[in-house]
């Protein structure tokens, strides 16, 4: 399980201090998937940065009784004179896998061939994408932590990660954050809204979407239908 | 017990990708964390023969070298190398065990490691070709250069720590470390000073370190000036502000 608990975070700005994530609390058990709606700018990043603990929260809790995966297909901690063997390694070492037996998976998943022995700074972004998601796979977490991001790379791709992640993995914990309608009604039984900082929490996915949609403010200009 | 293993496994992977990242795995690879402090001190030993910058005649110039600006190496290094830490490493804190400590404790490893290993190798080679003799006390020697290890760790910590808040702090920080560069006890004796100097110059921790360590390396044929429990009790004292500042630091990552 995982709890959060009047979880606030303040950032200092030049114009002052600022509220991103205001009394934010909820609770995730083991095995259960939650979507989490935002906008833009309405604080998901900062939530997820507090999940994984890269940050922590100004004030509050968060109670962490499951492990919690970074977010997934993270491609910042890469470092770029190293190789994608080298970080597969790296992340290997950190969690205490064993790369060696992790390698097979991972030439397989992200069909790098010989570019998985060069370094990380001359992959496309689509290699980079694939490195990321099999890294995520190959270490394996009670709570996967998922911000976007599964919309990106080729049909192909996007296939295998869904397979990866939803079926192979369903009994684990989900926290998916998204402004992507399908993913979080394809796999999520529950759905909250962010939205300026505040968590709304639903019974069900599609009061949240309601809910989410209620909140959208055309953009200046004509409209098209 | 188990969360100092994840520690020591967090080190250890990070020291490995820090040393692949800083040298790769072209020509030397890794061994140029030794080999570059050695340039530096055999260049300075060189130019320091050339000018005649030891007074005391009895004074043999290339050991008054290595070991003095062995001894700057091995502190100021550390300290400038964890400058910015944890802005650069900041991405790694999403992995859940890498705590900002890691970092540091890292790149402080990393530097005290290669500094050691240039006074060693530097020393033997010399002694060896007898351009020096070796050391007269390797326990005072070693002493010396631990204090110096430790003010290195502690300095590191707070400077790492404190560079996070504002960027002003890191660069004062360049103009201090340059400053403290002609009174670390390098490139003087104590000895050399009036007694009133003396006690200024000894307030610094790092020269008592190298006084210790000159202490043990020529043995008599000097006179060295410090105070170990001095020296202890100023190097606890940052350490203990460098991890109270690195503490809140933690907390405010991303803050700023």
């Amino acid at each position: 399980m995982i709890r959060l608990e009047g979880v606030t975070k303040q950032y200092h700005m030049r114009s002052g201090p600022r509220r991103v994530l205001d009394n934010v609390s909820f609770t995730l058990e083991r095995g259960r998937h939650i979507g989490i709606l935002g906008l833009n700018g309405a604080g998901k990043s900062t939530l997820i940065r507090l999940l994984s603990g890269a940050e922590l929260p100004s004030t509050g809790i968060i109670d962490r009784q499951m492990s919690v995966s970074w977010p997934l297909a993270f491609t910042g901690a890469f470092q770029g004179n190293l190789s994608g063997l080298d970080n597969l390694k790296f992340v290997s070492r950190i969690y205490g896998a064993d790369w060696r037996k992790l390698l097979p998976f991972v030439e397989d998943f992200t069909e790098l061939g010989s570019y998985l022995r060069e370094p990380v700074v001359h992959y496309s972004s689509g290699m980079m994408m694939r490195l990321a998601f099999a890294l995520s796979m190959a270490i394996e977490f009670d709570c996967f932590l998922i911000d976007e991001g599964l919309s990106v790379g080729d049909q192909r791709f996007g296939d295998r990660c869904h397979y990866e992640l939803f079926q192979k993995r369903k009994d684990r914990a989900f926290i998916l954050v998204s402004h992507d309608q399908n993913v979080i009604r394809m796999y999520c039984e529950r759905a909250a809204v962010l939205h300026m900082g505040r968590l709304y929490e639903f019974e069900n996915v599609e009061q949240a979407y309601e809910f989410y949609d209620s909140q959208y403010v055309p953009p200046p200009g004509p409209q098209f239908d | 017990m188990e969360s100092l293993a994840i520690q020591g496994r967090v080190i250890r992977a990070l020291l490995l990708r820090e040393v692949i990242t800083r040298y790769g795995r072209e020509n030397i690879g890794v061994l140029w964390l030794i080999a570059e402090p050695m340039m530096f001190t055999l260049g300075v030993a060189t130019l320091w023969s050339f000018m005649g910058a030891h007074k005391s005649s009895a004074m043999p110039i290339i050991a008054f070298a290595v070991t003095g600006y062995s001894s700057v190496l091995v502190w100021r290094n550390s300290a400038n190398r964890c400058t910015a830490g944890i802005q650069q490493n900041a991405n790694l804190l999403y992995h859940r065990n890498v705590r900002v400590l890691d970092v540091f404790i890292t790149r402080i490893a990393l530097e005290v490691g290669g500094a050691t290993g240039s006074f060693i190798i530097l020393g033997s080679i010399f002694t060896a070709g007898a351009w020096i003799s070796p050391p007269v006390d390797m326990m005072k020697v070693l002493g010396g250069w631990l204090l110096l290890c430790w003010f290195g760790a502690a300095l590191g910590i707070l400077m790492g720590a404190a560079t996070s808040y504002s960027e002003i702090i890191e660069r004062f920080w360049h103009t201090i470390s340059y400053l403290m560069f002609p009174l670390s006890g390098a490139g003087f004796m104590v000895d050399w000073f009036p007694t009133a100097a003396q006690r200024v110059v000894l307030l610094l921790p790092m020269v008592n370190g190298v006084e210790l360590l000159r202490d043990g390396y020529f043995g008599n044929t000097v006179r060295t000036h410090y105070d170990v429990t001095y020296t202890c009790f100023i190097n606890l004292v940052l350490t203990i502000i460098g991890l109270l500042v690195l503490r809140d630091a933690g907390r405010r990552v991303g803050e700023r």
